[in-house]
């Protein structure tokens, strides 16, 4: 009996540990600071995002977190300190090239085409994966039918992913939140990225939309091995979801490390519930 | 006892000898048949990842086989139980057929069902495989494991979010089916022997078990044999003519009996291909895809549809909703005549076919029933108007009454005799009994062999000579067709002897769509009285339209415009409960409408949205009373919970009416 089963190893039932400690460093952070005129919305920030970890990024409202994302993505420049991603360097990018690169992003405010379906929503993640011009494209022969079909088969797969196969074909602007929002995950996976910046990809859900996001979240790391990068508010799905977390308040990080961690942090007590004086 | 009934069209109910002897002993019998006799035609489809994929029968043998092989190699041995737990996905459809070829037993389980409730199941059963759809299933086995003795291996369908599970009790689906190829790699013999065990199956043997869902106490294991699903499945394809080039799609319960026949009996011996939908939630738009040629829902699969259709149209544009509305109209008059084959003059029959041009034809499409020549409701009454709209489209939409116990077929309505009210006659081999107390009795080749492992209810349910009681209360009409009016331990008897079926006239008043809910009293009293508790959205929706003004629901309520409405909802429930012998004595004679909605918060109602009559009785006794007096107005205060958990109460002064024209048979003869 025992013997059948070694004979077959197969890959579904292969157990391999997603992130460890010794993963490799996949973005990092040094020394980063940025201000709007005199605001300063990140003062001299430093950490590291490892290669395969959910890292969560914490803090109280204007802390600078969604201007941390889009540091990271390359939206906005930091005027002091440097960004190290895949061991590269880099002083300025622009966000194409960080999409190019492997990183994808959702936002804090639904940001789809809300006349397109759901199926073309996730569709228009894979644009920067066509290789075939738009002439092509138009013609909708040969090369470009079967580029669509290979991208199409790709995203039927998200589809099933995020169990949203009823509103394949409806538009997105009619969904429920809820659902927007899974849309928006399912655009950004479209991208194949490395690395995945959600911005707040709870916010306004109730509990069960949350549940079913935070499975979403888990089963992408873990099955795809995507990094990921989130923004969130509700602690107890920071704890839940999160390898290590990082938080911020007024621009400054106050604690890093894993979440029971943080939580004993006499700093981030204090940020969140305030300081009796 | 007192009345036997012939079987359909007037034969004798003597089973047909020839016909059955040329049945197959068993379903894995049947696979073989089909992969030989239908080889190249569809046998399943489902839709993945967007794309319809199809297996052929031939194709079916190969996947159930490889499968059937990989759990002989796990080590089934010929009487081992296997769960199987999911939605209507082409590889749990397998598993019976593979299970059913080494000599074990399957046991379909609701996927919905809670942890323990399953327990129970898997438990009674003595389960030593489950073959699961996906990681939900998984977990809930593996968190009941422990008090599981015999459970000893777990597969799944579906590998999501399966990377780190225990790799030797937990297995994948394909793993299993690789482990059957590999054996077979080694000794090829292997195919020819496992045909050979098929041959051994015995056709009296358990084929499968279902538990029963249990809404009194704890679920029951029905036992069905080959004989009784197969004997079954042939006589419904034979009563509707059903053949190999059926189509239909699997989305009802797995565990539930209707859809093990539908999807599984009746299609192997059919020979009919068998569609399942992507998700539960795409089942619509799936079967517009399939257009399904044999199709069976629920009655409130039907309402849905129905309501959907008619908010669709409301925002329709102006000359569509006038094109609907008029062809509806044509439907009405004449759709029905035209479905039974029934004469009628050409002018109509030319606006019918107008009308299925512009209106039934793309309505048909868009529900998915374009193809339908068969369709069934059970379980529930359906409404009489929402019955009529369907048919009167050319959709053959019949009714039938089933049980677990019995493979499903008791009586089905034939072609052609169709009424709202009724089940139909008893299907093929069928034989109907109306005991004194009117609880309706049946034998036939497919009363089950009994309840697993529980002697004590078998022997309650069952009598020697293979009578099953079904727990209703029914009789048989004029033409010959079953009628069901209750439970029939909910039946009473008023005080001038007629009969007394609650639920019956419930039904019937409910069917209006301003009425939310009623509760009728009777049982040993001189007249039949109700309760009525109004639809506000739709009664609200009415005043509107007649300029009707109110300021809460307690005044509308209370509205003599609401009351007129509702007593002329009763008079017409009145002159149809009058057409019938058994019930005309049970005709509504007074009636009240409640000034506060029946609320599962107050207790009046179950979480599942039915009347909890016994606390109604105790709570608004004094209502009660005063219907059964002379007065027009009682007092009353009740005291109410709100949603947020504070308590009040709502004090009223409830009107109560008299319904003219009230006049039983007695009352008839004294004239």
């Amino acid at each position: 009996m025992s013997t059948a089963l070694d004979e077959v190893q197969t890959p579904l039932n292969d157990n391999t540990a997603v992130a460890s400690e010794a993963a490799p460093v996949l973005l990092s952070v040094d020394n980063v600071s940025l201000s709007f005129g005199g605001v300063k919305a990140i003062s001299d920030i430093s950490f590291n995002i490892l290669k395969g970890e959910v890292r969560a990024i914490i803090g109280p409202n204007g802390a600078g977190k969604t201007s941390m994302l889009n540091v990271i993505n390359g939206f906005y420049h930091p005027q002091e300190g440097r960004i190290s991603y895949k061991g590269k360097t880099r002083k300025r990018m622009k966000p194409h090239q960080a999409a190019a690169s492997g990183i994808a992003r959702t936002f804090q405010n639904v940001a789809l085409f809300s006349g397109m379906s759901t199926l073309d929503n996730i569709m228009s993640g894979r644009s920067l994966k066509m290789h075939r011009g738009l002439i092509w494209q138009m013609l909708h022969v040969g090369p470009a039918r079967n580029e669509e079909i290979a991208h199409r088969q790709f995203v039927e797969g998200i589809i099933d992913f995020l169990e949203i196969a009823h509103i394949r074909k409806q538009p997105v602007g009619k969904l429920p939140y809820g659902l927007q929002k899974r849309v928006e995950l399912g655009r950004a996976m479209a991208m194949q990225p490395e690395l995945l910046l959600l911005d707040e990809p709870m916010a306004g859900m109730n509990l069960e939309e949350k549940e079913d996001m935070s499975r979403f979240i888990l089963d992408l790391n873990s099955e795809f091995g995507t990094t990921i990068a989130l923004i969130e508010h509700d602690m107890g799905v920071v704890m839940d979801l999160a390898d290590r977390v990082v938080v911020l308040d007024y621009g400054q990080k106050i604690a890093d490390g894993t979440p029971s961690e943080v939580q004993a942090n006499q700093n981030v007590i204090d940020a969140y519930l305030g300081v009796a004086s | 006892m007192n009345k036997l009934v012939e079987g359909h069209d007037g034969k004798p109910v003597i089973d047909n000898h020839a016909r059955l002897a040329r049945a197959l002993p068993s379903f894995p019998h049947y696979l073989l048949r089909n992969a030989e006799q239908f080889r190249h035609q569809v046998a399943m489809r489902h839709k993945d990842l967007g794309i319809w994929r199809e297996w052929t029968w031939a194709n079916l043998l190969v996947e159930i086989r490889r499968f059937s092989l990989g759990l002989a190699q796990l080590g089934l041995q010929p009487g081992d139980k296997v769960a199987i737990i999911g939605n209507n996905r082409p590889r749990l459809y397998w598993t019976f057929a593979a299970v059913q070829a080494l000599g074990g037993v399957p046991v379909p389980v609701y996927a919905d069902s809670v942890a323990e409730e399953m327990n129970y199941v898997l438990d009674h059963a003595g389960i030593r495989f489950a073959v699961c759809q996906d990681q939900e299933q998984i977990d809930k086995l593996l968190s009941l494991k422990d008090s599981l003795e015999t459970l000893e291996y777990l597969i799944y369908d579906e590998p999501r979010g399966m990377r780190s599970y225990d790799t030797n009790s937990v297995l994948a689906f394909d793993f299993v089916q690789r482990l059957g190829e590999q054996a077979v790699e080694r000794d090829a013999g292997l195919i020819a022997s496992w045909s050979g065990d098929i041959d051994n199956i015995q056709t009296d043997s358990l084929c499968v078990m279902l538990y029963t869902s249990g809404t009194t106490g704890r679920p029951k294991g029905v036992m069905l044999s080959y004989r009784n699903l197969i004997v079954t499945c042939l006589n419904a394809n034979r009563f509707d003519h059903l053949s190999q080039r059926e189509q239909t799609i699997a989305y009802l319960p797995l565990a539930w009996v209707g859809d093990h026949v539908f999807s599984y009996g009746q299609s192997y011996v059919a020979g009919y291909c068998v569609c399942c939908p992507e998700s539960p939630d795409t089942v619509t738009s799936d079967r517009r895809e399939i257009a399904p040629s044999y199709f069976f829902a629920p009655p409130r699969v039907f309402e849905n549809l129905l309501t959907s259709i008619t908010v669709n149209m409301e925002d329709a544009s102006k000359v569509k909703r006038g094109m609907f509305n008029y062809f509806l109209k044509v439907a009405n008059k004449h759709g029905e005549k035209i479905l039974n084959r029934d004469s009628v003059n050409p002018a109509a029959a030319f606006m019918y076919g107008l009308g299925k041009l512009f209106v039934y034809g793309p309505l048909k499409n868009r529900l998915g029933m374009s193809k339908v020549r068969v369709a069934y409701t059970a379980g529930e009454a359906i409404g009489p108007d929402i019955f009529r709209f369907y048919r009167s489209l050319g959709i053959n939409l019949k009714q039938l009454y089933g049980q677990t116990e019995a493979s499903v077929y008791i009586t089905a309505q034939p072609d052609g005799e169709i009424d709202a009210n009724t089940v139909g006659t008893p299907s093929i081999d069928v034989e109907i009994d109306i005991a004194d107390n009117g609880e309706v009795l049946y034998r036939s080749p497919g009363v089950f062999l009994g309840y697993y492992k529980n002697e004590q209810a078998t022997n309650s349910t069952k009598t020697p000579e293979g009578w099953v009681h079904t727990g209703d209360a029914g009789f048989i009409d004029d033409a010959g067709h079953l009628r069901i009016i209750d439970r029939s331990k909910d039946v009473g008897k008023l005080n001038n002897g007629s009969l007394f079926p609650p639920k019956y006239i419930e039904n019937k008043l409910k069917f209006f769509a301003d009425i939310k809910e009623v509760v009728a009293f009777g049982d040993g009293r001189d007249y039949v009285a109700v309760f009525v508790n109004m639809d506000l959205t739709a009664v609200a929706n009415w005043a509107e339209r007649n300029n009707i003004v109110y300021g809460s629901y307690q005044e509308l309520a209370a509205h003599p415009r609401v009351y007129e409405m509702v007593h002329d909802h009763i008079q017409k429930v009145n002159e149809d409960l009058a057409s019938e012998s058994r019930v005309a004595g049970a005709q509504i004679k007074r009636f009240l409408v409640l000034h506060k909605e029946l609320d599962a918060d107050d207790g009046e109602l179950t979480r599942t949205q039915k009347v909890r009559r016994s606390f109604i009785v105790e709570r608004y006794g004094d209502l009660i009373e005063a219907l059964y007096s002379d007065k027009t107005e009682q007092f009353v205060s009740t005291d109410v919970t709100f949603e947020d958990g504070r308590t009040g109460s709502i004090e009223a002064n409830v009107i109560l009416a008299t319904v003219d024209g009230y006049r039983t048979p007695q009352m008839q003869e004294a004239v």
